[in-house]
């Protein structure tokens, strides 16, 4: 297959808007390190850091959509091309509550630190799962960058592990608060870290989708997994 | 990140033919055109849906307009010019003998390129055919060319020049006009050859509406060199290269998810 189109200046655009959405996809990453690194510390410094940075990803945010605009209205894309830019419309829009999620770990970690809430909270029990969340958004967005459809169905396959480490959590969780019921208000906090980490792999787990979607054309949405092989076979 | 692109995606071949629900209009089997000893057409087979619109796109040289001319044996005009094969509408095969094929244009119609007029007016234009076929009252053949240009949507813009002649009209009304020629003899079938690519896009615009109106009541087949043409206004394409048939389908599937790669790289301009 001819991989340029007889139209350089269409794979200068397609280009520009791909690396875009890889400085967002980058942007974002480093939110959910930070994030996961102020939760293991409690560091408030390192959670302003993530809150600083939702500026950036808001601002690539809208440059992104207003290039996929402009392609658009300019290319009239079809078949593979057309399924790209689609991809990386809502590819963005998962970023951003990505980012979103990252900010909010950030405000609970600044909530916790700064009510000196025990240390004594299960805190490093989210570690696998925040590592995995973290893994997870790498795997999906170098797929993305390779269209590489085996890894995006792993990604498919692991976003349940990071659901099982949820639960298993908020079981934890339950046994602390019986125990003390003053570790309550530091432990809803921490609640809602772990969901916004199970969310992350949920963001993970769309991009990947995409990924198949671009590549098999087929929308593997809400479909199940042996459906999803049928598609990668 | 487009690169590995294409280590990553395994095309797999499906020819999807016309969905089975469609009441079939026109079938072509095996059909091969020679012009001389250039072997134009490649063992083609393919249905043409009744009451829908079939669009043939492909780079030029493709064979679309000679699969088109084939089906009302537009090439017999020509000497050394041969189809083998079969193109059977309802029931009777086109390339049998039998066929008278004057008769066969009153019923599959023909729009071309560039518009036509005969060089008179405007309502003899519509009346010429007629009165090929038939001797209708002066009552009936006014109504009979109004009812035409209604078709064509000419109408309003030319009832009160019916008397005037047709090559006064604007590219775009000469080309409904020669639309309103096709279907004054109330033909079962209208191939169009390329018939908006010497129009300006309103003209255009008010043919593709008119090809979509025509559809409730004509089988349509198109053949076009602008894609995005046969994306707004064709339900099936069919995508031809060096003679070949390389893939038919739904409209939205070819040009969002073409099985065939060659497809692709066409729709997407990535050919050559």
């Amino acid at each position: 297959m001819g991989e340029k189109h007889l139209s350089s200046q269409f794979d200068l655009e397609l280009n520009a808007v791909s690396s875009r959405i890889m400085e967002l996809g980058g942007v974002v990453e480093s939110q959910i390190d930070l994030a996961i690194s102020a939760l293991a510390s409690f560091s408030p410094g390192m959670a302003d850091e993530v809150i600083l940075r939702e500026t950036r990803v808001n601002q690539l945010e809208i440059d992104i959509d207003q290039e996929l605009t402009n392609v658009i209205a300019r290319r009239q894309p079809t078949a593979r091309d057309l399924r790209l830019l689609i991809a990386i419309s809502k590819t963005t829009t998962n970023l951003e509550r990505v980012g979103d999620e990252a900010v909010k770990i950030a405000r609970m970690v600044k909530s916790i630190s700064s009510s000196g809430a025990p240390k004594a909270l299960p805190a490093t029990e989210l570690k696998i799962a925040s590592n995995l969340a973290d893994r997870l958004i790498r795997d999906a967005l170098d797929a993305l960058a390779r269209l590489d459809v085996e890894a995006a169905a792993r990604i498919l396959r692991e976003d349940d592990l990071i659901d099982a480490e949820f639960g298993g959590f908020v079981r934890k969780l339950i046994t602390y608060m019986m125990e003390d019921p003053r570790t309550i208000s530091a432990s809803l906090d921490l609640l809602f870290i772990a969901k916004a980490i199970e969310r992350i792999g949920d963001h993970a787990k769309n991009i990947a989708e995409f990924v198949i979607y671009i590549v098999k054309g087929a929308d593997i949405r809400h479909a199940s997994m042996e459906q999803v092989n049928a598609v990668l076979r | 990140m487009r690169n590995g692109r294409l280590s990553t995606m395994k095309n797999i071949f499906v020819r999807q033919s016309v969905a089975l629900q469609e009441k079939v209009k026109i079938t072509v089997g095996n059909l091969n055109f020679y012009y001389d000893n250039f072997h134009a057409l490649k063992d083609i087979s393919l249905t043409i849906p009744e009451r829908r619109v079939t669009a043939f796109i492909g780079p030029s040289g493709c064979g679309k307009s000679t699969l088109l001319r084939a089906f009302n044996r537009m090439y017999a005009l020509y000497p050394n010019q041969r189809a083998e094969g079969r193109i059977v509408m309802d029931g009777e095969d086109l390339l049998s003998s039998k066929i008278d094929p004057s008769l066969l244009r009153a019923k599959i119609g023909m729009v071309f390129q560039k518009p036509t007029p005969f060089p008179m007016s405007v309502y003899d234009n519509i009346a010429f055919g007629i009165r090929l076929f038939e001797k209708p009252s002066r009552v009936d053949m006014d109504e009979r060319v109004e009812n035409a240009l209604r078709r064509a949507a000419l109408w309003d813009e030319v009832k009160d020049k019916l008397y005037k002649s047709g090559s006064s009209l604007s590219g775009g009304q000469q080309q409904r006009l020669c639309i309103a020629r096709a279907v004054a003899v109330q033909p079962e079938v209208l191939l169009m050859d390329e018939p908006c690519s010497a129009l300006d896009p309103i003209s255009t615009a008010k043919i593709e509406e008119l090809i979509h109106s025509l559809k409730q009541n004509y089988t349509v087949v198109i053949v076009t060199h602008n894609m995005q043409q046969a994306a707004r206004c064709s339900d099936y394409t069919a995508y031809m290269y060096l003679g070949e048939l390389i893939e038919v389908g739904a409209t939205e599937r070819i040009f969002v998810q073409p099985a065939r790669r060659e497809t692709e790289d066409y729709i997407t301009g990535r050919f050559g």
